[in-house]
């Protein structure tokens, strides 16, 4: 079944759901501006304008619910945006309402969270500041109706990232990270922001239902180039292969914005790009799709394998964040069958990967911002909580039955399969990867001995903190089966990307579910006997070849250092050299030649009137000979 | 007859030239440049005569008016050079140079 | 034929006065040797059917110019004479061979111009010589002749506001100058009364003769300074007089040595500070000799010092 059409819409909720965007815009702007005065209330305000983008949303959402699905695409334009160019406007529909719900409900709540996570950090407010820009730059980038809209937010949500990263600019790891991010994702934005070129000039308009709707008829080629430019894009922001480098070191920042950031929100935008732009750009079985599938299916191996071996507690979510992603490119590329399996991925994803980050977080603030696990140890006595409402997030992210995960991941492997069995078997060994270093981490985590530092007071978090943990674990326990069961995710998403004509039956004793289970009990039961069970050494051992091919992150900043770091630097060099000697080097001759012969000339100039004279008199006589002379030719 | 005439003028003009390039005394100096002019003057005058126009002759007068003129202003540069400096020489105003 | 005496007359009479004029030593010397080619340069234009110009040659040239230039040497110093040795290097070498190249030319010049008979001025001196000169200046040049004007009044100008001396201290006061007198007698034990009158006897009653002091020597300030130096040069001035003129003179010399000294430091104190540096690197010497001034010895003293 197609999309269905987009219908201009004014008034109720809807007609004022630039509201959303406007209102954490509003504060980050209050906050920033505002200066110092403004630190005493700074986060309150932060908080409430997410929650009212929050309260805004649910209302949107509600009266969308009000209309027939067929007619769920709501149109609300704005003004005119780049005169002669594009409208600006924004899109209401199932998919975006999604992303708002999502954004703003977990924005809100990770909010919340970090009024405790940052209460001794002097630059609260500026932190509340840069939340509510990225949730603002977020917003925009799912609710724009237009590429240049999207473009927008994207670069919105790209600065915000690099501010959170680089929150704590004064360690120089951080001030690196945040640059380093913000460079590798220009690649994918560049990629992008040509894709957006070649739509224009293709389509002659950028906007979602113009380009659905121009009638303009460009060639295959195009077509894939301009899906291979998005997915570039997609693979920047979204931390996909080959340009997965920056999202390990994106750990930098504090705590809840790997939460939000980095892991719920703003690098699912590829995935949104992807669906979004699917069923012109990423028809079922073109090339572009095709090369989504192999990207998510190589980063969802990726992450896992880098997650196994990583100590660092928010590295080793970050690599099962990129796996997981992976998972949702891989549903993505499949086509309609998979767009909702992504979407309800992405949105359970959003909340277990958010709790379990919370909860690292929870950890680390009670561990003195240790984040090597072979420093924890026997947590979960002294956090209990956290432990519970982290165990929850666990269990769901390896898809243990009945979960959220569960769902979800199962649907995407069930489509995987029906797609091509080899990328879906591969699916199903990511997935077993999965419960082997997320059961990894939680043991190390919270059972075994104690092998924390000697300074290190383990204390459960307040309140403040803890409640977010608990409402999204509660997310992550309920949310998958609802969306999943009886296909309501799928129906609801159907008008905004279109849906398969066969609705997928939810089989629970497939055999891939089967062997999924098999083979992520088998990993967890690795893992508790390689770290539950036995000791786990305080320094990490030197371990093999592969060990250190995963904890190097599969050589990929060594690659991108021999490939592109190191032939730029030698290109800088050579600039540099060929400017100093070549360029200055003929300017500075020439300026010295100049003025070496003007020193040497000037002692003409003795100052005595009688020279000056000598040399008069001697030039009219040669003046006067070569008279004669050419007189005389 | 002429000829003698300009070969008198030449001699007297390259004589006033070496001694402008040789003498060291500003007002030394100054009285060769008046011997160039003069020589200058006898050639005017010459030619005048050789081509039977008086145009030469207007000429001279000319010269003589502005080597007044000259005079004058360069004799009073002399004096003041010399009521600061306390001397004639032109060797010794020498300062603006490389 | 009388044209060709006169010239053959005339043009050795200018040539080596021209050559004296480059090589004597002594710019007066100079100034008349000018003043010789000047003249027959006269001559030679009356010959040449030149004769207004021939009077104004006489008039302006030999008259006022020269005068000038004879004021001029008189006012810088006529006794200094020139040293010739030369200081540039290689500045006589190539001035002879630069002339020669020149004359050479020249003379190439004249040689190789193919010339007819002069055509002579009658035809166009119909009305004379003066009346046609007239007629030309006040018609075909009387821009030129207007220009001229100008530029006289121009030169007048000039020559007024470089010779203008502005005074940039009070005139010194009777009271001033008697100070100054017995500053210097104190500083110096120079003697503030006027200098003695020359010698006045029974049988000579000349300015030559000096004056004898009570115990019957002579005094030698009594006598005028330029004539004791015409005197010591011809061998006949009393060795007492020379003796103590000689005292003086180093007393003068050392006196001069120190103003010098103060002159120059005070020159580069000012050095570079424009017209008011000049204006009192002017007015330095006229102060500070005033007291000077009624020493006629010391004048041409400073004018030497200086050179």
């Amino acid at each position: 079944m197609e999309p269905a059409k987009i219908i201009e819409h004014s008034g109720g909720v809807i007609g004022v759901s630039w509201l959303l965007i406007a209102l954490p815009l509003l504060g980050a702007a209050f906050l920033l501006l505002g200066g110092r005065k403004t630190d005493k209330f700074g986060h309150l305000l932060g908080v409430a304008t997410a929650v009212a983008s929050f309260v805004v949303g649910v209302l949107v959402f509600l009266q969308l619910l009000g209309f027939d699905p067929a007619e769920r695409r709501r149109a609300v334009p704005l003004y005119d945006f780049i005169p002669g160019l594009t409208k600006m406007g924004l899109l209401v529909d199932p998919l975006s309402i999604s992303f708002v719900l999502l954004i703003t409900g977990v924005g809100s709540l990770i909010h919340i969270y970090s009024i405790g996570y940052m209460a001794h950090d002097p630059n609260r407010r500026r932190f509340f500041a840069y939340l509510n820009l990225f949730v603002a730059a977020m917003l925009l980038l799912v609710l724009a109706d237009n590429y240049i809209g999207l473009y927008v937010g994207w670069e919105g949500v790209g600065l915000a990232s690099y501010l959170l990263i680089g929150f704590w600019q004064h360690k120089p790891s951080a001030a690196t990270a945040a640059k380093k991010a913000f460079i590798v994702n220009r690649v994918g934005d560049f990629g992008l922001a040509i894709a957006i070129f070649t739509i224009f000039t293709a389509f002659n308009t950028v906007s979602f239902a113009g380009v659905m709707e121009s009638g303009a008829d460009p060639s295959q080629g195009t077509l894939t180039a301009i899906g291979l430019l998005l997915l570039l894009g997609a693979c920047g922001k979204s931390a996909q292969l080959p340009l997965q480098s920056w999202l390990l070191d994106a750990m930098e920042g504090p705590t809840p914005v790997s939460a939000l950031i980095h892991a719920a929100t703003m690098v699912t935008a590829g995935v949104y790009l992807v669906t979004r732009s699917g069923a012109m750009f990423f028809p079922e079985g073109s090339t572009a799709a095709i090369a989504v599938t192999i990207v998510g299916v190589a980063t969802l191996l990726a992450g896992a394998i880098i997650g196994t071996a990583k100590d660092d507690i928010k590295k080793a979510l970050a690599g099962s964040t990129m796996s997981q992603i992976g998972y949702m490119m891989l549903a993505a590329g499949i086509g309609p069958a998979g767009y909702a399996f992504a979407i309800a991925h992405l949105i359970t994803h959003g909340f277990f990967k958010a709790d379990m980050f919370l909860g690292a977080g929870s950890v680390m603030h009670g561990m003195n911002d240790e984040v090597d696990m072979r420093k924890y140890g026997g947590l979960r006595k002294v956090m209990p909580i956290t432990f519970a409402t982290f165990l929850v997030g666990y269990l769901a992210i390896i898809g243990f039955p009945l979960l959220s995960g569960y769902f979800t991941k199962d649907g995407i492997i069930e489509s995987a399969m029906e797609y091509s069995s080899t990328l879906g078997w591969l699916a199903v060994l990511g997935a077993g990867i999965t419960g082997f270093y997320m059961s990894r981490l939680v043991f190390m985590t919270f059972f075994g001995k104690k092998r924390w530092e000697a300074d290190a007071h383990p204390h459960e978090s307040p309140a403040v903190m803890t409640w977010p943990l608990i409402i999204l674990s509660v997310g992550s326990i309920f949310l998958g089966g609802f969306l999943i069961v009886g296909n309501r995710f799928m129906t609801f998403l159907g008008p905004a990307v279109g849906q398969p004509e066969h609705l997928p039956s939810f089989h629970p004793f497939s055999v891939p579910g089967l062997v999924t289970l098999a083979l992520v009990a088998a990993g967890a039961a690795l893992a508790w006997f390689k770290y539950g069970a036995a000791e786990v050494p305080v320094t990490a051992p030197r371990g093999s070849f592969l060990t250190t091919f995963a904890r190097r992150d599969l050589y990929g900043d060594a690659l991108n250092e021999a490939l592109f770091m190191r032939p730029g630097q030698w290109l800088t060099r050579l600039a540099v050299f060929f400017d100093n000697r070549g360029i200055d080097g003929l300017v500075n001759g020439i300026a010295a030649g100049i003025g070496g012969t003007s020193g040497r000339l000037r002692r003409v100039q003795t100052g005595f009137v009688r020279s000056y004279a000598l040399s008069i008199f001697i030039g009219a006589a040669i003046l006067v000979g070569a008279w004669f002379v050419v007189g005389n030719l | 007859m002429t000829t003698h005439y300009l070969v008198l003028s030449a001699l007297l003009f390259v004589i006033g030239g070496v001694g402008v390039l040789v003498r060291r005394n500003a007002i030394v100096v100054f009285m060769c440049v008046e011997l160039m002019l003069n020589a200058c003057n006898l050639a005017f005058v010459t030619f005048a005569r050789q081509n039977g126009n008086l145009d030469g002759q207007v000429i001279a007068f000319f010269v003589m008016i502005v080597a007044a003129a000259e005079v004058v202003i360069g004799l009073a540069i002399i004096v003041t050079i010399f009521r600061t400096r306390r001397s004639a020489s032109v060797d010794d105003v020498n300062l603006l140079k490389y | 034929m009388g044209e060709t005496i006169t010239f053959w007359v005339l043009a050795v009479v200018s040539v080596s006065a021209a050559l004296g004029l480059v090589f004597s030593r002594k710019a007066v010397y100079s100034a008349l040797m000018l003043g010789t080619v000047m003249l027959s340069l006269a001559v030679l234009y009356a010959v040449q059917d030149a004769p207004f110009l021939a009077a104004v040659q006489i008039i302006v040239y030999t008259g006022a110019v020269m005068m000038l230039f004879l004021f001029v040497l008189m006012l810088v110093g006529v006794d200094s004479s020139d040293s010739l040795v030369e200081t540039i290097r290689g500045q006589r070498f190539w001035a002879v061979v630069a002339g020669l190249a020149f004359a050479a030319l020249l003379g190439l010049g004249v040689g190789n111009a193919v010339l007819s008979a002069p055509k002579g001025l009658e035809a166009v001196t119909a009305k004379g010589n003066v009346p046609s000169l007239a007629e030309l200046i006040f018609t075909r040049y009387v821009f030129a002749f207007e220009v001229t004007s100008a530029l006289l009044i121009t030169a007048a100008l000039g020559a007024m506001v470089l010779a203008h001396r502005e005074r940039i201290a009070p005139k010194p006061t009777q009271k001033d100058l008697s100070r100054a007198r017995f500053v210097e007698y104190g500083e110096h034990g120079r003697n503030p009364a006027p200098l003695p009158g020359p010698g006045t006897y029974a049988r000579h009653n000349a300015i030559d003769m000096p004056a004898l002091l009570p115990d019957g020597s002579v005094a030698p300030l009594s006598v005028n300074r330029v004539l004791a130096r015409r005197e010591a040069a011809e061998g006949t001035l009393a060795p007492e007089i020379a003796a103590a003129l000689e005292a003086e003179e180093r007393e003068a010399a050392e006196r001069t040595a120190d103003r010098h000294e103060e002159l120059v430091h005070h020159a580069s104190g000012v050095n570079g500070s424009g017209p008011n540096g000049a204006a009192s690197n002017g007015a330095g010497p006229t102060a500070s000799a005033a007291p000077a001034d009624e020493s006629p010895a010391t004048g041409p003293e400073t004018g030497e010092e200086a050179k």
